[in-house]
């Protein structure tokens, strides 16, 4: 029994505490990834019958258009004489190079333009206006600056992705609740440390939404680049795919696709699994909504 | 002049506003703030809207000082002034020390844990980081939630958030603790518990506390002094002390006819409004 008026405070309100937390509910992580694995592993299967189902219909001849078997096959192929892996490896360094890059100007720009009222009205809407730019048409430009070289691809898809990711920030940053600033100015926090303890981590969401589309205009870029600007003695998967065509080598032109089609997905469900994590961590989504 | 003793249970009996006093040299030891014919008018032009008209209101150390008025009477503004977010048009604003301002949401950062928001109030008046954990730690015990240090904002309660609001508050070591009506969103019950963990944070730590709430009973319950705004522009229309003692309850016979005394003002003070 509680004896003193403080013990008998605490004990009500643990009390209330206890009646107003909702008990916790909550599957195992096996159940979690079941449940979502299976929705996208049928629309793969679904997409594949779809795909055999064209060939079985003669559309187009098998040497054009061949079926998931060939296609499967040749990717093994590729896979275990090594050409995939050293195509891949060169690929993935250059969209991790230049996605690093436009991390650190996306940052950089989307900071300022976040923070000083005249690159505002400056450069803001340049911004955007890069951002709807396709990033195809830098390229004669790319071209013409760097010549056939690995700067050339590299410039183009930080063209790509570093808007995305510095207007994911902007709008991070002129979404911020009011009301948080103003928690921090009480506390405190003024000038550069109100930015760097409350409007940054508040934007955290958006920009991980700015980072997602950054990744995916780079990897276009990229894509667009190797096949615009090849190397010599750098075969990466853009290469491979302008090699397939040249030799009208069909499965091996599937196969690269489903390579780069697969990287695509893989690193988009990285960015929206990070993505949801932090919006949930941040209390921007219902638990059982997720 | 000799600083007056803290109040325990004793209210302190308020006098009416304190005169002027001459702007040069420090405050005198025992008053907390002094707002001396202060008026500040929001926006300028036809726009302008006067926020608080001439106010003269001082309190001493450990002064439990409830705010009530309707819509409209500057009572946020007059606690930015004090939490000197805002500055009087006209006037003088002193605080004897810094001053901490809880809002009627909780205000805590979604992206931290609560302890490490309670850290943060800490981190930005820079104490050491060795002694953040320790102290935080503290302060969520003082308001009962020592449990809940590693969950987030909104995994708690309304109620829960305005304690961990409260804690990160008293992190600041601030003794004028300054509260824009803090539980006006929480059910009777919560609220109820609420009071008694205010007063007795207040008994406990030696505070300042300036209380704004459109509740009279609430007002009743607290304060050792109720301080009637009326609207537009905000002025002074009455000072109460309470005399209530303490401990109270909400339900007592005392604190209602003191809530109706204050309602039967602000009823007035509404009415001349009725042919604006």
């Amino acid at each position: 029994m509680p004896t003193t008026d403080a013990e008998r405070l605490g004990e009500e309100l643990a009390g209330l505490d206890a009646l107003e937390l909702a008990p916790p509910t909550g599957s195992g992580a096996a159940r979690r990834l079941w449940s979502a694995a299976w929705p996208k592993a049928t629309a793969a299967a679904l997409a594949v019958a779809l795909w055999q189902a064209v060939v079985w219909s003669g559309w187009k001849p098998e040497y054009v258009l061949p079926g998931p078997a060939a296609v499967a096959g040749e990717l093994a192929r590729l896979a275990a004489d090594g050409t995939l892996l050293q195509a891949t490896s060169i690929t993935l360094r250059r969209a991790a190079v230049g996605f690093a890059l436009a991390v650190v100007i996306g940052v950089a720009v989307g900071c300022v333009v976040a923070r000083v009222r005249l690159a505002r009205a400056a450069v803001g809407s340049l911004v955007t206006g890069v951002l709807t730019m396709p990033s195809i048409a830098w390229f004669p430009l790319a071209i013409l600056l760097f010549e056939l070289s690995e700067q050339a691809i590299l410039f183009v898809v930080v063209l790509g992705a570093a808007p995305a990711i510095a207007n994911g920030l902007i709008s991070g940053a002129d979404h911020v609740a009011p009301l948080l600033v103003r928690a921090g100015r009480v506390l405190g926090a003024r000038g550069w440390a109100a930015y760097r303890h409350v409007v940054l981590p508040a934007s955290t969401p958006a920009l991980l939404g700015g980072l997602k589309q950054g990744w995916a205009f780079a990897w276009r870029s990229l894509m667009a680049g190797e096949l615009l600007v090849v190397i010599a003695g750098q075969p990466s998967i853009g290469f491979l795919l302008q090699v397939n065509r040249e030799l009208a080598d069909a499965p091996g032109l599937l196969a690269t696709m489903t390579v780069i089609l697969g990287i695509g997905i893989v690193v988009d469900t990285l960015f929206a699994t990070a993505e949801r994590r932090v919006r949930r961590r941040h209390g921007l989504v219902a638990p059982d909504l997720t | 002049m000799t600083p007056a003793p803290r109040p325990t249970v004793a209210p302190v009996v308020a006098g009416p506003a304190v005169a002027v006093r001459a702007p040069a040299g420090p405050e005198p030891s025992d008053a907390a703030f002094v707002l001396a014919g202060v008026t500040k008018v929001h926006g300028r032009g036809r726009d302008a809207v006067v926020a608080l008209e001439g106010i003269d209101l001082t309190a001493g150390r450990g002064a439990l000082v409830c705010v009530v008025g309707a819509s409209g009477c500057g009572k946020t503004t007059l606690l930015h002034l004090l939490a000197g977010l805002d500055h009087p048009t006209r006037g003088r604003v002193a605080t004897s020390s810094r001053a901490a301002l809880m809002f009627q949401e909780a205000a805590l950062f979604p992206w931290l844990t609560v302890a490490r928001n309670v850290e943060l109030a800490l981190r930005l008046r820079g104490v050491v980081r060795r002694e953040r954990r320790e102290r935080a730690r503290a302060l969520l015990r003082m308001v009962h939630l020592e449990g809940f240090a590693a969950k987030r904002p909104h995994e708690l309660s309304g109620g829960m958030r305005q304690r961990a609001a409260l804690a990160r508050a008293l992190a600041q070591d601030a003794d004028l603790l300054l509260m824009d009506e803090p539980f006006g969103a929480l059910d009777a019950m919560t609220r109820d518990l609420l009071h008694d963990e205010l007063e007795s944070l207040w008994r406990d730590r030696a505070l300042t506390v300036v209380f704004v709430t459109h509740n009279v009973r609430e007002a009743a319950r607290l304060a050792d002094r109720v301080v009637v705004l009326s609207s537009r522009p905000g002025r002074v229309v009455a000072d109460l002390p309470v005399t209530i003692e303490r401990p109270r309850r909400i339900e007592s016979p005392e604190v209602g006819e003191l809530a109706a005394e204050v309602t039967d003002l602000l009823r007035a003070e509404v009415r001349r409004h009725a042919h604006d």
